[in-house]
């Protein structure tokens, strides 16, 4: 129950399709998704694999909630190991598609090797195909979700595709869903494009069944009305969406603005929820059109906006699909594009994000190389001969747009900019203007104003994430209780609770955004009611814990060590010069070693084999 | 007092928890393919639809029947397929106008909102009220209400 107990596994090298059950001891010990993926991935393949080549599997994986009417209970996530960091890479999505691989009656579907020639993947119940992408190469993930819906002639079908960037090997190219949801960070779209992957379409008619469905409803509808009556997911959230965000974090103090040089942006509002919401001058329209939920979701954070039509971006041949209602800008979107590139105009912004949609870009990496690339171009490190003409100076919104054009396709500068800022300005010698850990790119939350993100940063298993211990909802928030972001006292604590709480709810197959209302004690009675076996608070916060130190001995053995638990230079020795933390660096040094010690890891942090016994890995 | 589905699509989010409800109400398992209840996405022009019957007092359906398979309920007006009298002609699928009677191949029998019998599981279920059980003679009431409050007195008007 909950489990649909079946793995679809695909060799794309010899087209070879077969099911096998579901290990359940696995599962007791994993519960789904995240965790559960995971421990398929480390069982069947050698961490040190290169990640773009056919050795190297991907999974697709859905949590017991997955397709039940717990609210979010629509999350899937695409476990692999991913190109731009050489770390476990476990990316994380909404929209409709997960729910259907489940209704077609598979938690995960494994695929391994690399298929000849171009193919997607189509999944109706036992029904499973193989079928030719060769027409399919080269288009964006828009129309290819468009033409696969045709060729299945089914219109309850849901697509999960590649853009041009994920073939061309874009290290941050993502797996987009429903044509605006996104398996986003980690280039687990360059993986899929490696293995001539192009989409895989689910349509399911078989259903989910929990275990005690009374005791289910109850829990369930007593966690949406914590949801509803809770400000950020009640109010908040759907009124603004994640951009609720923008003006609270540049008020901290910790908006990373024009490459981290500063921690607040001036231009902010411009590109804030309050700017999507205010009617323009050209059709007195504003650039948020509705609010959109995921499949099961109660809060509906969803943005779906327009274009102002008199936007530059618009202008020219070939603009119809930007001319109406897409999926519009989220807060890390407004940022990564925004404030990291010192670029504070609403509609190029959307238009930005409208593209990374369109050909499977994740906008955090995407626009903090391009602020990279900015930094690199100001320092006059690299000029227009290097960048084909692009005039990078931050705050240059066409240069912005263009930029992102070029990377979506994969040409001219778009090649440069699609290694990523580590390999980029590691290649012109100015590696210390890189704004990453693990070579990957770090959110909206500049660790000088929000200390507790410093240490999430530095030891996030998939390189800087910030979904994976979100301490900005303790430090800014105040939830579940308010500390100081200035301070790093016991910084090390939150971070460790967060990270095991974090890897519990993504198993589970529901969203993280959940936690801003419920606490595991809302979380673990729908588990329970939904699974078999006994799903404690304690329990979860055990498999979270086992999930944490299954990715870390992962990424050991793929030669990622404690010495990348670190930050960048600038966030370690320039101090911020305005706002709140003003005068301040990050103190990783103080809350590293402290969180270790609270791991059960030695101080070169390494899990030790008492640590690895007591949590029977 | 005459209760109905009242659909309203400007609060509708597409979260399908209508669909998921009727199903599980229906076929005892969250599926979504089986509901009687289905969310439309018109995601180009920013807007989310429910759509369902709305028991038609005549309806096409039942008067298309050739075995009187379709009743009145008279407590609820609901249109009730009986399942031991549906031959699975599928003659109502093509007389209803709104596509919201349907066949289905698992059983041969047709499927179409009962509306749970005078408890319908979808309005319980939506968390925005885009879809409320109410009484169908004021189903307009809130929007009068809304486009009342900016109507202006004529002498004001320049």
């Amino acid at each position: 129950m909950a489990w649909t107990r079946k793995v679809l596994r695909i060799n794309l090298t010899s087209g070879e399709i077969t099911t096998e059950p579901l290990n359940m001891e696995w599962a007791q010990k994993y519960l789904g998704q995240r965790g559960l993926a995971t421990k398929y991935l480390v069982e069947e393949t050698d961490p040190k694999v290169d990640p773009l080549s056919p050795d190297n599997k991907m999974i697709f994986a859905t949590g017991p909630l997955t397709g039940t009417c717990a609210s979010t209970g629509g999350r899937y996530s695409v476990i692999t190991k991913g190109p731009l960091t050489g770390a476990i890479a476990c990316s994380n999505s909404g929209g409709y598609f997960g729910p259907e691989l489940k209704f077609s009656g598979y938690d995960m579907v494994i695929l391994e090797g690399k298929s000849p020639k171009p193919v997607y993947l189509s999944i109706f119940d036992d029904k499973v195909k193989l079928r030719d992408a060769s027409h399919l190469w080269g288009k964006s993930v828009w129309d290819t979700d468009d033409a696969i819906k045709a060729e299945v002639q089914d219109p309850l079908a849901h697509v999960a595709a590649i853009g041009v960037s994920g073939e061309k090997g874009v290290l941050y190219s993502c797996i987009v869903n429903n044509k605006h949801r996104a398996a986003g960070r980690s280039g687990v779209g360059a993986v899929m494009g490696s293995k001539n992957l192009k989409a895989i379409v689910a349509r399911g008619s078989n259903g989910v069944t929990v275990e005690q469905p009374q005791e289910f409803f109850a829990a369930t509808d007593a966690g949406k009305k914590v949801l509803k009556e809770n400000a950020v997911t009640g109010e908040g959230l759907p009124a603004f969406g994640t951009q609720v965000l923008m003006n609270v974090i540049n008020e901290t103090g910790a908006m990373p603005t024009r490459n981290c040089r500063d921690v607040q942006f001036e231009g902010a509002h411009d590109i804030s929820a309050e700017a999507m919401a205010e009617p323009r001058r050209s059709d007195g329209k504003a650039n948020l059109s509705t609010n959109q939920g995921c499949f099961a979701c109660t809060i509906a954070c969803g943005r779906v906006s327009t274009i102002d039509p008199q936007h530059y971006t618009l202008q020219g041949e070939g603009k119809d699909q930007y001319k109406h209602a897409s999926g519009g800008l989220e807060y890390e979107a407004a940022w990564a594009l925004g404030s990291a590139t010192g670029v504070n105009d609403l509609d190029a912004l959307t238009y930005a994000q409208f593209l990374c949609n369109e050909h499977g870009l994740d906008p955090i990496s995407l626009g903090a190389t391009i602020a990279a690339a900015m930094d690199l171009y100001e320092e006059g490190v690299i000029n227009q001969d290097i960048t084909g003409g692009l005039d990078l100076r931050f705050g240059n919104a066409k240069a912005l747009t263009e930029a992102v054009e070029l990377t979506g396709t994969a040409e001219g500068f778009g090649v440069e900019l699609g290694l990523g800022s580590a390999r980029l300005c590691a290649k012109y010698g100015r590696p210390d203007l890189s704004m990453t850990v693990k070579k990957q790119e770090f959110p909206a939350y500049d660790p000088r104003g929000i200390q507790g993100m410093g240490l999430t940063y530095a030891t996030s298993n998939r390189g800087a994430c910030h979904l994976r211990s979100y301490t900005v909802s303790s430090e800014v928030l105040g939830i579940p209780e308010k500390t100081d972001p200035l301070v790093t006292e016991g910084k090390a604590a939150l971070v460790k609770a967060f990270q095991d709480a974090t890897a519990a709810v993504d198993s589970a197959g529901i969203c993280v955004f959940t936690t801003f209302a419920w606490t595991m004690e809302d979380i673990a009675p729908q588990v329970n009611a939904a699974c078999e076996g006994n799903w404690s608070v304690d329990a979860l916060m055990e498999v979270g814990e086992r999930i944490w130190n299954l990715e870390r001995q992962y990424n050991m053995a793929a030669g990622i060590l404690g010495d990348q638990d670190t930050l960048p230079q600038r966030l370690l020795k320039e101090a911020a010069k305005v706002g709140p933390a003003q005068g301040l660096v990050n103190g990783l040094d103080k809350m590293l070693p402290e969180y270790y010690e609270l791991r059960g890891w030695s101080t070169d942090g390494t899990p030790t084999g008492e640590t690895i016994s007591r949590l029977g890995l | 007092m005459q209760l109905a589905l009242v659909l309203d699509p400007a609060k509708c989010t597409s979260c399908k928890q209508c669909e998921m409800a009727c199903a599980y109400e229906n076929e005892q398992t969250f599926n979504p393919a089986k509901s009687r209840i289905r969310i439309f996405d018109f995601h180009e022009d920013g807007r989310f639809v429910p759509y369902t019957c709305t028991q038609c007092d005549e309806a096409w359906c039942q008067q298309a029947c050739p075995v009187n398979a379709i009743t009145t309920d008279p407590a609820t007006g609901v249109k009730l397929v009986h399942d031991n009298l549906c031959v699975g002609c599928k003659v109502c699928t093509i007389a209803c106008p709104f596509g919201t009677v349907n066949y289905n191949a698992a059983t041969g029998k047709v499927i179409k909102c009962d509306l749970c019998m005078g408890d319908p599981a979808c309005a319980k279920a939506c968390p925005t009220g885009a879809i409320t059980y109410s009484d169908v003679e004021q189903a307009g009431f809130d929007k009068m209400r809304a486009w009342a409050a900016k109507t202006d007195s004529g002498a004001q008007a320049t």
